[in-house]
């Protein structure tokens, strides 16, 4: 189509808008808000939207891309004080009882029984979708964070044989590929990576104890005590692996610089995995994930879910309900949790799927949640707002951000300064 | 006062100030000049060359990836601007008429609280607004948008209007109004003839403004009714495997493209109106 | 217009004669005092409240100022304000002004210099942000051209420098602004009155004298106007720092509306939020009242 006959049909649609708004009503639409917006996001989301199209209803996106979600939080705030919320939204964790507590969501608990979701989810994940008791939103996936992503080739040339276990053997590996002449540590400096890096440093240096002092707790003695200064001075540290001009700079473009052979590692959630299979590489042989040293056992999880909202009086017709309950029931299906998380990078959300159509990373990863969810492992990530307020995410961060990118910065005094922050943003 | 200072002889004065003219053009250029450049290369031509380096083969496929994603955001900022400036441009017009030549008690005082409106930092008034759109069912179309930007673009439009009659001679006025004639008939007949100049200047900066809003844009219209600029902070700030500048940079051309355009070939209209009044304090 | 009406005898066509001025002004004077001053009023009485994810109306008093206070991120926003808009507005000017002054010698192709001096105003900061963030790269913009022009030394890495980074936003806006301002007064300058600079001429003051001692001073009213409009591109610099560097590293270029943004919408914080937007209007009021006092004042003169 060429872009004269393109613009016509745009004038022509856009004439047509009133009728076929008209038709939306009698169907049933929904509207979701979210932030999945890059390529394997984006085709996963598709998969939704087709999947509801295909059950006789109309979804409306509204897509908004920026700051993590940011942008989009701010769009579903304004639509919510005016009176006009979306039939489903992209929030997580404790964002959802925050958003419960408003009464602003509804609850799925026709959904949820009919298809048995308490047995399908792990506790602890459908605690997180549960707001009083009942389910509001719908969980989609299970990201870990705590991985460390090699590209065993660049391993080979700076002379490392294998993937470091523990901080000892992270730190000689980046040794070796400075030595070698390649940046050792791939990152962004941009304040969820800091923290990501941050978060996975306490677990690693004051294990699954003290993670959950720390961040669940928010524990004042734990965040100015000896061990989180010996984890500042160890981000110093890593931070000395990463190259000077990270600033700013995306999740994805660092994972390219590992991708292309010019740096050795990056610490990233599952998510980088799509990276990777975007530029055919395989893993387990063309790249490597592993847990972050020290941090085997553990599983720091990212979940992702559609919360439902109540309809505003205007669009509470049952056609708009039903659509809105067949967005939370297509979401749990086999179908659409096998592409999205393909898609993602991420595992399904449910226990009994088949996971030999994942690759490695993916089968460990789902093999790694059983096992931490038995042993009572498994931990909410703090940089992706799955385990305090945004308020203390948001101190946290503050705090992480300026550490990183002051030379200057004192390990001491940083655990002091991010408790206070805590303190004022409780 | 330029034609008070003699005939230029091409002294070494003179070549001192075309060079510097010119070197300052050149900067001023540069950006634009990078950003068409990495528009036409294709990735790999922007990875090894360099921010001036010519485009190894000329590819239209950063324009058109571009086209694809943000030109059918185009059209709603279309529908969002053309009448929003219409209709700030004539509420500012007959505001500034009124602040200047049928002053009353009190009108002064709201010349002053309107001022104040040009310096608000929008984001102090995002939710009630956002709440009020809402209320009036007008969330999320282009309607809300067109409302949202005549409200607050009225403190700029009234600013340059009443500056602008200000300066015309009250005695003028006077004379009509002696001969009966009314408030609308004066307006029509002796104002808006003269008001050609500042009506340019005024259309031009409404353009220029209600086009590149990002933040209303962002709360009040996201999804189906989003302007372009939107629409580009959506592709620019969202990247897939390897960052795609060159597709990046033809959508900021494509989501400039109108206003440059305006202040190429509108430009001396612009600073006519700026000459005749606009900028008299 | 009092003295007019009182001349005439009062008919209904006269009394709407003299009502329709206030109902031609009253929507717009709705249209202020509810969108401007009630909602301003509604966001100062937020900033006394507990307010963290959504508008609350629990009253807790100044605590939310004095968390502001505490807050160290506020105070580099603070202060990357007075050096951002500082910087900004003196250099736009003073680069506005010595454009303006050199085209105003008669120069030729005038009118296609102007157009490039002012294009980049016609640009939004998402694009200016955009544009500038991939020339300032350190590794790939202007930091690597230079190096591949042979001047092997060249490091440019102030985007990604803690300390720098504030001088990267002024370049930017300065590039954009700056061409605007030179507009001003070239205009202003079109409009100086001939007779005085000829009788200067005749004095044998030289041409730079005549420039600083004469005509610039006439130019007071251009001064402000442009100061005004500077000012109100700093205050509102939101944009540019979103799409230039998202407050970073760190929270080393961030701006209090950055701030307010942030703590208000992606935090949940509306309280800290509504206190740091009535602390930007406090500092804004404490430099437009005295302008706009004395431009009301004079204008009654005329």
């Amino acid at each position: 189509m060429n872009a004269i006959t393109r613009l016509a049909t745009v004038i022509s649609l856009a004439s047509l808008f009133p009728f076929s708004a008209l038709a939306a009503d009698a169907k049933g639409t929904v509207e979701v808000v979210h932030w999945w917006t890059s390529g394997g996001e984006a085709k996963a989301v598709k998969v939704l939207e087709n999947l509801v199209e295909k059950d006789g209803y109309e979804w409306k996106d509204s897509a908004v891309a920026g700051g993590g979600g940011a942008a989009a939080m701010t769009v579903l705030k304004t639509r919510a004080v005016s009176g006009n919320p979306p039939s489903a939204a992209q929030i997580k964790g404790p964002d959802l009882q925050e958003w419960g507590a408003l009464g602003l969501l509804t609850n799925l608990d026709e959904v949820s029984s009919q298809n048995n979701w308490d047995k399908l989810l792990s506790k602890t994940v459908s605690d997180t979708m549960k707001y009083d008791g009942h389910y509001v939103a719908v969980p989609v996936n299970i990201h870990r964070v705590n991985w460390l992503w090699i590209n065993p080739e660049v391993f080979k040339k700076a002379g490392i044989d294998k993937a470091p276990t523990t901080l000892e053997e992270f730190y000689a590996a980046g040794d070796k590929l400075r030595a070698a002449g390649f940046i050792p540590l791939a990152h962004g400096g941009q304040p969820w990576q800091d923290s990501t890096v941050f978060e996975n440093l306490v677990l690693s240096i004051m294990g699954a104890d003290g993670y959950k002092k720390a961040f669940i707790d928010l524990d004042e003695k734990t965040l100015t005590g000896e061990k989180m200064v010996e984890v500042f001075t160890a981000l110093k540290k890593v931070g000395g692996y990463m190259d000077e001009n990270r600033a700013g700079r995306d999740w994805n473009i660092a994972a390219a610089e590992v991708i292309n052979g010019k740096a050795g590692m990056q610490i990233m959630g599952d998510w980088a995995k799509s990276e990777w299979t975007a530029a055919d590489k395989v893993a387990g042989k063309d790249y490597q994930c592993v847990p972050f040293p020290g941090t085997q056992g553990s599983y720091t999880y990212n979940i992702d879910s559609l919360a439902m909202f109540k309809l505003s009086a205007k669009n509470n017709t049952p056609g708009n309900i039903a659509a809105q309950n067949d967005v939370a029931k297509i979401a749990l299906e086999p179908e659409f949790q096998y592409v999205f998380n393909q898609n993602k990078g991420s595992i399904p959300v449910r226990n009994d799927l088949d996971m030999s159509k994942f690759d490695a990373c993916g089968q460990a990863s789902a093999k790694d949640f059983a096992e931490a969810d038995k042993n009572a492992k498994l931990e909410p990530s703090m940089a992706h707002n799955m385990a305090t307020s945004l308020a203390v995410q948001g101190a946290i961060f503050d705090v992480v951000t300026n550490f990183m990118s002051d030379k200057n910065a004192d390990p001491a005094k940083a655990g002091k300064q991010m408790s206070s922050a805590i303190k004022a943003a409780r | 006062m330029s034609n008070q200072l003699g005939k230029p002889a091409l002294s070494l004065s003179r070549v001192a100030i075309y060079a510097t003219l010119l070197l300052a053009a050149a900067v001023y250029l540069i950006p634009l000049v990078v950003m068409l450049l990495t528009s036409f290369k294709s990735p790999e031509d922007i990875r090894t060359g360099n921010l001036l380096s010519w485009p190894q083969v000329i590819d239209g496929i950063g324009w058109i990836k571009a086209w694809d994603t943000v030109g059918g955001y185009f059209w709603n900022s279309v529908k969002i601007t053309v009448p929003a400036v219409l209709i700030s441009t004539f509420i500012g017009a007959m505001n500034g008429y009124v602040l200047s030549m049928w002053r009353f008690r009190g009108s002064q005082l709201f010349f002053g609280l309107l001022l104040f409106g040009c310096f608000l930092p929008f984001q102090t008034v995002l939710l009630p607004a956002s709440f009020t759109v809402g209320k009036l069912g007008l969330a999320n179309t282009t309607t809300g948008l067109v409302l949202v930007h005549v409200v607050y673009g009225l403190a700029f439009t009234t600013l340059f209007f009443r500056n602008y009659y200000v300066s015309i001679p009250d005695a003028l006025v006077k004379a009509a109004r002696l001969d009966g004639a009314g408030f609308f008939t004066i307006f029509g007949r002796i104002l808006l003839p003269m008001s050609v100049p500042i009506i340019m200047v005024c259309l031009i900066w409404q353009f220029t403004q209600i086009w590149n809003d990002f933040l209303f844009g962002v709360v009040f219209a996201s999804g189906d009714a989003q302007p372009i600029t939107v629409a580009l902070n959506n592709l620019v700030n969202t990247s897939t495997g390897a960052k795609e500048y060159n597709v990046d940079m033809a959508a900021a051309m494509i989501a400039g493209l109108p206003t440059l355009l305006v202040y190429i070939f509108a430009g001396k209209y612009f600073l006519r109106g700026l000459t005749s009044g606009a900028v008299k304090g | 217009m009092s003295s007019v009406a009182v001349m005439r005898k009062t008919s209904p066509f006269d009394a709407l004669q003299r009502w329709l001025p206030k109902l031609v002004l009253a929507p717009s004077m709705l249209i202020v005092l509810v969108g401007f001053y009630g909602y301003i009023i509604w966001t100062f009485i937020l900033s006394f409240t507990n307010s963290s994810f959504m508008p609350s109306y629990k009253w807790v008093g100044l605590q939310q100022y004095i968390r502001l206070l505490d807050n160290d991120r506020w105070w580099v926003a603070s202060k990357n304000l007075a050096v951002f808009g500082g910087m900004f507005i003196g250099i736009s000017l003073v680069l506005g002004v010595f454009l303006a002054v050199l085209l105003d010698q008669r120069i030729r192709k005038e009118g296609f210099i102007r157009t490039i001096y002012l294009y980049p105003m016609a640009l939004s900061m998402i694009v200016t942000g955009t544009a500038w963030k991939w020339l300032l790269n350190p590794g790939l913009g202007l930091d690597k051209m230079m190096r591949d022009w042979g001047w092997e030394g060249f490091r440019l890495d102030w985007l990604v420098d803690q300390d720098r980074v504030v001088y990267c936003l002024v370049i930017a806006a300065v590039w954009q602004a700056s061409g605007f301002v030179m507009a001003m007064f070239l205009a202003g300058l079109r409009g100086v009155d001939q007779s005085i600079i000829r009788a200067a001429q005749v004095d044998g003051a030289s041409l730079p004298t005549i420039y600083l001692r004469i005509v610039l001073p006439s130019l007071r009213p251009v001064f402000f106007s442009a100061f005004m409009i500077l000012a109100h591109i700093a205050i509102k610099s939101f944009d540019l720092v979103a799409a230039m560097t998202a407050g970073g590293p760190g929270y080393s270029s961030d701006l209090p509306a950055m701030f307010m943004y942030s703590f208000t919408f992606s935090r949940g914080q509306m309280g800290i939020g509504s206190a740091s937007a009535m602390m930007m209007l406090g500092a804004i009021l404490a430099i437009l009242v005295p302008y706009l006092y004395s431009e009301l004042r004079g204008k009654r003169h005329e």
